[in-house]
């Protein structure tokens, strides 16, 4: 395997697993950290690689919007973004996700302004959440790119049918030079059939879409939505397990566990950070340190049941959110498994820590920090959530 | 029967619906169309039915023409482009306003798209709110006259020129009081390659205030009183007006209609309606109109 290994930019992969999926047309708008994976599929269109439209927008508003066209019409579609980018297209998130078309974009996940910042968090996707997009975090460059396909192939699955972000962590991912197997066209068209959709603007057979509904029919569209979210929790897995038996790489489905099934502190997170935290917890298993990780992969669909399973000999939980929902003093996979906790039986301590905003460095050290105050519910302090990064010179 | 089937909501007289029945009229099933958010949308869609006998798509209200490239561009890209037409077909607040910034980024890209603006000066779709299309001193729900306001308070932004200076290779006003040059415009408009233009005056009774069997007698007096030129533009530069005989003046179109009737009753009224006769004046003159 290590004979085909390449070492390339994070954004190079991703724009390259964007072009052996054949998208049929590719909307592009600068901003950093997302540009690079524009610059690299403008190129490849450019030297007549690509048999696709590429269109250069005014505006991230017009690249969702031309998109929602393309898809309509029968395209398979692809546009990256970021912070600012993402935030613009929101109206246009909801819109897609109601008229169910498979749009697929990378999100290069940043901060958001104010203050102007380029540098990473997942602020930016994380307030989208409610949007009915899909949205899975990649931990590594080769877990980006691999999650192209695999994205595609559940967007485009006709029990789902809904848009999906792919989120990978700005510079941090898009900007790194790593090892990686660049994705092979004839394993792709294998593992990624061609979109032939269903239902499409095609004067031989004219349909309406985008309706207006009252209050007596816009209720089923939204149950149906959360239904197809349903469905795609099943997908996940299975197509995970399939991208396994074609590519050889398996990177969990809607969650994944390091050391886990004995771990007492269980450290709960998505994206890049997950590097860190296995690094901290070998370091911690040496010492003899009951630690694990479990990696979320899927935020929407939410891996409700999935999660409480792999809790349930947790003893403290921690979370680790690049995010806050500002007046809850929470970071949201904090308040999310909090809350798919609370049905059950599990009174498991859930503590969070915000960490990592506007690009600030993650170390070990910082990581061992949180664990240690964690550790301290043992003796009855409990921390319910707080900023774990904080600098005292300027707080 | 028409491509726009009968049994919608439209208001009994509504100009929209006019539009929406004679653009189909000219350009036949081999259409997609693409509406932004306005009335047109809304009274001919609501879910499970729909007024469109050709494929047609609303997302937003500010999108249109960005929905409408991508969809020209996935034909291309599939190869099922052919001779469709891909026709945006969007009220003023859509296109003067909101969607302003989306109809820049289209027609500079250039692609084969027809965007009709379908103008009844004001938002009506929310209940007669002014835009940048509504007329000087008409009275609407956001520009009342009142007694220190005469009403609206600018000028009808000319929109044909922003897009004209585009570059685009066509770009013609129309009114729904002239079907016929309408649909020979709007024929013209889908035949010619590239981003194209046509203005569409559609009076609205509900919101400028007549009797819904005055709409096509309004759509024509405003042509007759030089308030609305129809012209043609070919790259840029004007090739076709329609004259006007016996120009009538602006009193005419301004008394038959309740959203200008303060001009009438105010105190120097007179002073206002010399204003409005100053647009028709200049019209005359920089199109050549007499």
């Amino acid at each position: 395997m290590r004979k085909n290994m390449v070492v390339v930019e994070g954004s190079y992969a991703v724009a390259h697993a964007v072009k052996v999926c054949r998208p049929n047309v590719i909307s592009a708008y600068p901003i950093t950290p997302q540009t690079h994976i524009v610059e690299d599929l403008a190129q490849f269109a450019a030297d007549g690689e690509m048999n696709c439209e590429y269109m250069n927008v005014e505006s991230e508003f017009s690249a969702i919007s031309a998109l929602i066209g393309a898809s309509a019409a029968g395209a398979r579609t692809y546009s990256s973004t970021t912070s600012q980018g993402l935030a613009l297209m929101h109206e246009a998130l909801f819109n897609a996700s109601g008229m169910r078309l498979p749009i697929v974009m990378t999100v290069v996940n940043r901060a958001l302004s104010a203050p102007i910042n380029i540098w990473n968090d997942q602020q930016d996707s994380i307030s989208q959440r409610d949007t009915g997009w899909i949205q899975l975090y990649a931990e590594d460059v080769q877990e980006s790119a691999d999650m192209t396909p695999q994205i595609y192939k559940l967007a485009e699955d006709e029990d789902v049918l809904l848009p999906a972000m792919s989120c990978m962590d700005g510079f941090i991912l898009s900007h790194v030079y790593e090892p990686v197997i660049l994705l092979e066209q004839s394993l792709t068209d294998e593992f990624l059939p061609a979109y032939d959709p269903e239902f499409t603007l095609d004067p031989k057979n004219p349909m309406s879409f985008g309706a207006f509904a009252d209050p007596g029919t816009y209720t089923e569209f939204r149950y149906k939505q959360e239904k197809a979210m349903g469905v795609a929790l099943e997908k996940i897995e299975e197509i995970a397990n399939e991208f396994k038996d074609i590519y050889g790489r398996y990177y969990g489905g809607l969650i994944d566990g390091y050391v886990l099934d004995d771990a007492e502190i269980v450290i709960m997170a998505m994206g890049s950070i997950i590097g860190t935290v296995k690094d901290t917890i070998d370091e911690l298993r040496i010492q003899g340190e009951s630690v694990g990780l479990l990696k979320v992969r899927s935020f929407r669909p939410f891996p409700t049941e999935a999660i409480r399973k792999a809790l349930k000999n947790a003893k403290v939980v921690i979370t680790l959110d690049k995010n806050i929902s500002i007046g809850k003093n929470e970071g949201a996979l904090c308040t999310e498994v909090k809350a798919c906790l609370h049905n059950t039986d599990n009174r498991v301590p859930v503590i969070g820590f915000m960490l990592g905003h506007g690009g600030r460095d993650i170390p070990i050290n910082m990581i061992k920090k949180i664990i240690n105050k964690a550790k301290l519910v043992e003796k009855g302090i409990f921390i319910e959530s707080e900023f774990a990064d904080l600098r005292e010179d300027l707080a | 029967m028409s491509l726009l089937k009968p049994g919608h909501r439209g208001c009994a007289g509504c100009g929209d619906a006019f539009a929406g029945k004679f653009v189909l009229d000219a350009l036949g099933e081999d259409v997609v169309i693409v509406s932004p958010t306005g009335c047109l949308e809304v009274f001919t869609t609501p879910y499970p039915e729909s007024a469109w006998g050709v494929p047609w798509i609303h997302s937003l209200f500010e999108n249109a023409a960005a929905v409408a490239s991508g969809v020209e561009a996935a034909m291309n890209a599939l190869g099922k482009k052919n001779n469709t037409k891909i026709v945006i077909i969007g009220g003023d607040g859509a296109t003067f306003d909101i969607g302003l910034q989306a109809i820049s980024g289209a027609f500079e890209r250039g692609h084969d798209i027809t965007y009709i603006c379908v103008d009844n000066e004001a938002y009506m779709n929310t209940g007669i709110q002014r835009s940048g299309a509504t007329p000087l001193y008409a009275s609407t729900t956001t520009s009342p006259h009142g007694k220190v306001s005469i009403g609206n308070p600018q000028h009808k932004k000319n929109m044909p020129a922003i897009i004209a200076a585009h570059g685009s290779p066509y770009v013609a006003t129309a009114s729904i009081g002239y079907a016929p040059d309408m649909i020979k415009k709007v024929k013209k408009a889908a035949q010619v390659k590239g981003p194209t233009y046509v203005h569409v005056h559609a009076p609205c009774c509900t919101g400028w205030k007549f009797d819904s069997s005055k709409t096509i007698e309004i759509g024509r007096l405003a042509v007759e009183t030089a308030m609305w030129p129809l012209y043609e533009m070919e790259n840029g530069e004007i090739t076709n007006v329609r004259k006007i005989k016996n120009r009538k003046p602006v009193e005419e179109y301004l008394k038959v209609q309740g959203r200008f009737k303060h001009l009438f009753t105010m105190d120097g009224k007179n002073e206002g309606i010399k204003k409005v006769q100053a647009i028709a004046d200049w019209n005359a003159k920089h199109f050549g109109l007499e």
